[in-house]
This record gives structure tokens, C-alpha cells and sequence, in this order.
């Protein structure tokens, strides 16, 4: 059932000889990993939307799962750290599905010689973005593993929750003249994550958007209900990869408008001296959306009226042409089809 | 942003698509090329085929040091990194390059030592703080690199390091128009000259595509309000029937170039009797090695390496797509065989490389409309 939903069985198969790094980089080399590999080897009806969480039913109510996994470098970034990633990202995955979170478990994986103090402050940040969320931490495991082994620390996460009644969300509800809508602007997580590793002798004064999105797809919901076609929280590969995924072999496209989608000055500069395209940056505080045209004014100014939602803007719609692509257009009349990444972003010199 | 939005303004743009529809004659057909892999990313970035009459073409140059880089000598560069106590830096641009044996990043993956440089001097920069280790600099670029690479080795002798070295990849562009106006098959009109290298070469080395071989060359900046502005200039050079360097560029580029670097490569550097570039061959004295005095700092004098010739595949038509002659789409394995993630054939290597570009941004059907 599930190799169907592969382009061709053949190409989508994993064969690849060893795990590079792209394989973890969200790109079209994570997608044969899942698709190619674990998707057909699980095969079940809640695995097989891919989403990012798993919505089954259960007790009469729509319950959504969620799993994911931090090995952030390095720990502490400015703007955030891998515990408030952790806790926020988790807390994402699920507002996006359409649920409330109920409940967040975290199994930490500690390297031998990690600092106790770096502990206590990712456990302290953890707690304080849980409870900005309202969403207890109520379980866990930790494991420790030989000094060399783990950089500092990994965190993983399970969260649950239940799907809101009126949310009916999915790449397959989406229609020709949907607008897309988005919280703000693109690439800060990322270039903030790439800036402080310090390999690039680049500094600029940006931090991590890391944030719960919670307020923002509750806010979706109430104001356009069943008007919300499919939302998502465009992390690694970026926005670019979240809308690819959206209409991949569907009859419909994307297009987005250069010039409306919101970017700062800092990511931008970036951006051009490094060779990146925003569009592949992550992030870690949006929301990406698509709303039906009859709800998306309304839908965007409640974001709007959102603390954090200032800059939100609708950045394209869904078009029946060029089915199955993201095409950004530009202010000139320019345009250029937009492909998920491939591999992970690396700054281009010569 | 300053000195990019100015240049970015849609109202100016659109004024120069108009002058250059005015300018083209439309009973004929002009072949431009951009010889710059930058200029071939821009021209896809910013959608600027949209705003060119249909009978304007642009060809998409070799000036993309990574796709021209032959897979032997990346092989030579994993062989360095396998080396015990080694460690490679190299540009992000290198690290998804294909050898036969692997890329750079498959070799990190495996536990080898790759390291991403942003600078040679970075790499220099290892080497001082790992001193039981070598630092090798893998280096790839046209002049617009080639002068930082120069300095590193000036540096490297001044400390007297010597636990670093460079394996010298650097080309120099002028031999490649050369080999491409001397291609039977050629069919150009003129070229849009690079913008980078220039700033380091000046624009005194294209003037023999001008005089004697009648082609007009323009040196163009990489906004696209430049690169516009060029193709204009090279439209109204042909209507007048005249041939000369134009340097729309002056910002950046000054007529006589960058004579510090200049004198920099020229210490460091000596012109290899020849070299091969991926989808050209061997073109003679296009390369440039590092000089007697400095062998000290050559990894191919430090380090045994392989050294072995890999060819194409010859289902790949490289050099037709360099030279012109064919589109990337026309290429039996473009899009197939050949992609990103699995490059075949150099073009579609780097971002920069005409087949990536394409494959990247141009793959929307024509009837995209804003």
C-alpha cells in the first residue's frame, strides 16, 4: 500500500552503501531513508500520511504522536538551546497536526564529562518551555554513554495529544486558490545555528526563532476551522521542502512571491555572502499554512493580532499549474522553480 | 541592503528588458555567454531568461571551478585525507564533489579528517593549532580565489610552518575562452566576461576575444540589473557592429585589475605546461601550480597520490553543453542518470554548473506566469 505512494518503487528503494550526513539533512536523501526503508517495513495506515505526527483513533477521541530527535551543535546557541528546541519542536509537531499536546516525554542520552551546570540549564530550560506551553513533562529516560561518544548531550522526546474536532487537515484537502499563509520571517534558526559554530568567521546580532507555534495554529483553527487545509512547522529544509512536500505528485502547485516573504536583514546578508537560499533555511518557531481563500483574510490577521505574529504575511496560493512544484515568482516577472534541498546547506565560495 | 537592493529594483529591471527588447533584432538570433558560474546562478536565481525576448539565449559558460575540476584530482584529495595524521579543508563548494572513490563529505562521514574552510587562511589556522597533524589545503578557483591561495603560502613560509601544504587545483579563465572560441562547432555572438575573476585580472586579458575573434565581451556584476545591463551593451555592440571590452562592473573592477594579487600569484604560482578540465580536455597552460621555491608547501611534492586520469562517461555530453551546442535538457542523461544528488557529469556538480542550475530552477514549465 505504501510503496504505491512512491514515485517509482524502484528509484525510491534505499540502497544507499553507508549513512552520510545528507541522509540526516531533511532533504531528498532523508526522504529515501523513510520512504525507501522504514515506511515499507512498518507499513500501517498512521505511518503512511508521514506527517509530522501520527493522528490515530482512540477512545473515541483523534489522538496525535510525535517522536523526535536533538543532537543540536552546539548546546547552547544564542536565542535558545537543544532543551528548549527539544521541548518546542515536540510541542510543534503536534500543533500542526491540528492537536492539543497533552503530554511530552524526554529520554536524554548524556556524554560522559558533560558539565553538570549545562545539565541543570538545559533540564531548567526544558521545564520553563513546558510550562510556558502548559504541557507537563511526565516521563523519561536518561542513559550515559563513554566520554567521545555523544556530543555533550542528545535529547529525545515523545509527545501526545488530541486532535482538535474541527481541525481536518491534510496534504489531499488542499485546493486550487488556497492561499499560504506564514507567521513570520524565514532562515533565523539556521543561520543562527550555522554563525555559531564558529567555522565561518561570520558574526551577526540574530538569535534562534525557537518558540511554541501552539498560539498560532489554535488561533488558525478557531478563526478558519475546517477552513485549514494543512499546516506545518518548516524545519530542516526549510520552507522550500515543507511546500515541495505538500504537492509532490499532486495535481496541484505551489507559488510563492519573492518579494512578500518576510526575511531579516541579517539572515538576507547571510544568505548572500554564504551562497544559501532562505527558502532551504531552517526554522524553528514558524508556521507554514494553507488556508481556503474564504477564511484566509481573517485567518491572517488573527495571527497577526498574536504576540510574535506581527510579521505574519500570506506569502503565495495554490495553483493547478506547474502541478507538482514550488515555483517562487519575483517582482519583475522573473521566476524560478524552488527544489528541496539536497544535502545539507554549504556556504559556496569559489 | 545596500549595494544589492538598487540593483534588485523591479521598476530599472524591466526598464532594461524593454531596452533590450528594442535593442534585439528579432529576424535574428543572438548566443550570449556567461562564462562565470556565478552569473550562470543568478541568471537562474532571479528568473532573468523571463525577462529576454525569445530569440536572446544565453549559454552557460565553464567558468564553475568545481564542475571543471577532473574526478582524478578529487581522488587525489581523498587519497591526502586517508593519509595517516592528515587533515583536508577544503570550500563548502568541494565537499559534495564526486571522485570515484567518494566525496569529501562521504570521507568525513567514514571518520577521515575533512574540515570546511571559508579561507585558506583558516586552514593555515589548523595547522598552527594542530601541530602534530597536516593541514592539507585542497584548492579550486579561478583568479578570484587563486590570490588568497597565494598569500597563504607567503604566510606559510614567513611562519616557516611545516605542517601545512596546498594541493593546487587553480585555473585561469582566459585559455578556457580561448579553447571554446576555437571549438569548430562554436556558434556564439558574444560573451558576458566574469565578474570576480576580473576583479583580480582586470579587463586587458579578453581583449583578443575582441580583436581577433570579433566578439564583444562585457564584464558584468552579478545583480540582475548588471547582468541585464550587459546583455544590452553586447546587443547594441552587435547592432553597431563593433567588437570591444566593456567593464559594467566598475564598481568592483578596476581596468588593470588587482596588481597586489597579482604579484602575489606571480611568486607563488608557475602555469602548468597543461591540464584537463572536465567536458573540455586538456587545455594548455590553463592551470597553475605552485612555483619551485615554495615545493615545500605542495602536497603533490609531499604526498604520493594516485594521480590517475578518470574520464566521463561517454553518454555525457559535457562539452556540448559548455560549448553551446546543447542545452542541458538535451543531454541524454540529463535529469535521469545524472542529477544532484548523484552527479554524472561535471555540469551538474556544483549549484553553479549550467545542468544543476537548470535542474534547479528551470525545471517549471513555461506556462509559469506571475
Amino acid at each position: 500500500m505504501i510503496v504505491e505512494t512512491l514515485e517509482t518503487p524502484r528509484r525510491g528503494r534505499f540502497g544507499d552503501p553507508q549513512i552520510e550526513m545528507a541522509h540526516g539533512a531533511g532533504g531528498k536523501a532523508t526522504r529515501r531513508l523513510v520512504e525507501g526503508l522504514i515506511a515499507p517495513l512498518f507499513a500501517n495506515p498512521a505511518l503512511a500520511e508521514l506527517g509530522d505526527a501520527a493522528v490515530f483513533p482512540l477512545a473515541g477521541a483523534r489522538i496525535a504522536t510525535t517522536a523526535d530527535g536533538y543532537v543540536v551543535k552546539p548546546l547552547r546557541f544564542p536565542g535558545g538551546s537543544i532543551g528548549e528546541l527539544a521541548v518546542n519542536g515536540t510541542i510543534n509537531d503536534l500543533a500542526v497536526s491540528g492537536a492539543r499536546p497533552v503530554a511530552l516525554m524526554a529520554s536524554l542520552i548524556l556524554e560522559a564529562g558533560l558539565a553538570g551546570a549545562a545539565l541543570e540549564a538545559e533540564i531548567e530550560a526544558m521545564a520553563a518551555a513546558a510550562s510556558r506551553a502548559g504541557v507537563p513533562i511526565v516521563g523519561g529516560d536518561t542513559k550515559v554513554v563513554e566520554h567521545g561518544f555523544a556530543d555533550g548531550m542528545y535529547v529525545t522526546t515523545f509527545g501526545v495529544g488530541i486532535v482538535d474536532e474541527r481541525a481536518l487537515l491534510g496534504p489531499d484537502r488542499i485546493r486550487a486558490g488556497d492561499q499560504v499563509l506564514l507567521t513570520g520571517p524565514i532562515g533565523d534558526h539556521g543561520i543562527t545555528i550555522l554563525l555559531a559554530r564558529g567555522e565561518l568567521d561570520l558574526e551577526a546580532d540574530l538569535e534562534s526563532d525557537t518558540r511554541s507555534v501552539l498560539g498560532f495554529a489554535a488561533a488558525l483553527i478557531d478563526t478558519a476551522g475546517a477552513g485549514v487545509r494543512w499546516m506545518r512547522d518548516p524545519t530542516r529544509g526549510g520552507v522550500a521542502t515543507a511546500l515541495n512536500e505538500l504537492v509532490r505528485g499532486s495535481r496541484l502547485g505551489v507559488a510563492i512571491f519573492e518579494e512578500r516573504i518576510p526575511l531579516r536583514d541579517e539572515v538576507r546578508g547571510a544568505c548572500e555572502i554564504l551562497g544559501l537560499d532562505p527558502l532551504h533555511i531552517a526554522n524553528e518557531g514558524q508556521l507554514l499554512a494553507v488556508i481556503s481563500p474564504q477564511n484566509a483574510g481573517a485567518a491572517l490577521a488573527a495571527l497577526r493580532a498574536l504576540p510574535g505574529g506581527e510579521r505574519a504575511t500570506c506569502i503565495g496560493e495554490i495553483r493547478e499549474r506547474p502541478a507538482g512544484m514550488l515555483v517562487a515568482l519575483n517582482a519583475y516577472g522573473g521566476s524560478r522553480a524552488v527544489d528541496v534541498l539536497v544535502g545539507d546547506p554549504l556556504p559556496r565560495i569559489c | 541592503m545596500k549595494y544589492v537592493d538598487e540593483f534588485r529594483d523591479p521598476e530599472l529591471i524591466l526598464n532594461v528588458s524593454r531596452e533590450i527588447e528594442r535593442a534585439a533584432d528579432p529576424a535574428r538570433r543572438y548566443r550570449i555567454m556567461e562564462v562565470c558560474g556565478g552569473h550562470t546562478h543568478a541568471i537562474y536565481r532571479y528568473g532573468l531568461k523571463d525577462l529576454l525576448p525569445p530569440n536572446v539565449e544565453l549559454i552557460h559558460g565553464p567558468g564553475c571551478p568545481v564542475c571543471v575540476l577532473p574526478m582524478g584530482r578529487v581522488d587525489d584529495g581523498l587519497a591526502i585525507a586517508a593519509q595517516p595524521n592528515a587533515i583536508v579543508t577544503a570550500f563548502g563548494d568541494m565537499m559534495r564533489v564526486p571522485g570515484t572513490k567518494g566525496t569529501f563529505l562521504e570521507y568525513r562521514a567514514r571518520g577521515y579528517d575533512v574540515r570546511m574552510v571559508y579561507s585558506p587562511l583558516d586552514a593555515l589556522r589548523i595547522a598552527q593549532a594542530e601541530p602534530d597533524k597536516h593541514v592539507c589545503f585542497f584548492a579550486i578557483g579561478f583568479e578570484t580565489t587563486a590570490p588568497s591561495t597565494a598569500l597563504t603560502l607567503l604566510r606559510a613560509r614567513d611562519l616557516g610552518l611545516d605542517n601545512f601544504s596546498v594541493f593546487c587545483n587553480h585555473v585561469t579563465i582566459v585559455p578556457a575562452i580561448r579553447a571554446i572560441l576555437d571549438s569548430p562547432d562554436m556558434r556564439l555572438d558574444g560573451f558576458v566576461g566574469p565578474g570576480h575573476v576580473s576583479t583580480v585580472t582586470g579587463c586587458r586579458p579578453y581583449e583578443f576575444v575582441a580583436r581577433e575573434y570579433g566578439k564583444p565581451v562585457v564584464i558584468s556584476g552579478f545583480e540582475p540589473l548588471d547582468l541585464l545591463e550587459s546583455i544590452l551593451r553586447i546587443l547594441r555592440q552587435l547592432a553597431r557592429g563593433e567588437a570591444i571590452v566593456e567593464n559594467q562592473y566598475r564598481r568592483i573592477v578596476a581596468w588593470d585589475g588587482n596588481l597586489p594579487a597579482l604579484r602575489a600569484m606571480a611568486e607563488t604560482f608557475e602555469l602548468r605546461p597543461y591540464f584537463e578540465w572536465r567536458g573540455l580536455g586538456f587545455i594548455s597552460q590553463s592551470a597553475l601550480k605552485i612555483a619551485p621555491p615554495f615545493a615545500r608547501w605542495d602536497s603533490e611534492v609531499r604526498f604520493e597520490v594516485p594521480g590517475v586520469r578518470v574520464t566521463d562517461p561517454k553518454a555525457a555530453q559535457c562539452g556540448e553543453v559548455l560549448k553551446g551546442v546543447l542545452k542541458p535538457p538535451q543531454c541524454k542523461l540529463f535529469g535521469k542518470e545524472c542529477n544532484p544528488e548523484h552527479p554524472i557529469g561535471a555540469l551538474m556538480v556544483s549549484s553553479e554548473g549550467a545542468c544543476a542550475a537548470y535542474y534547479r530552477y528551470a525545471q517549471a514549465p513555461d506556462a509559469v506566469t506571475a
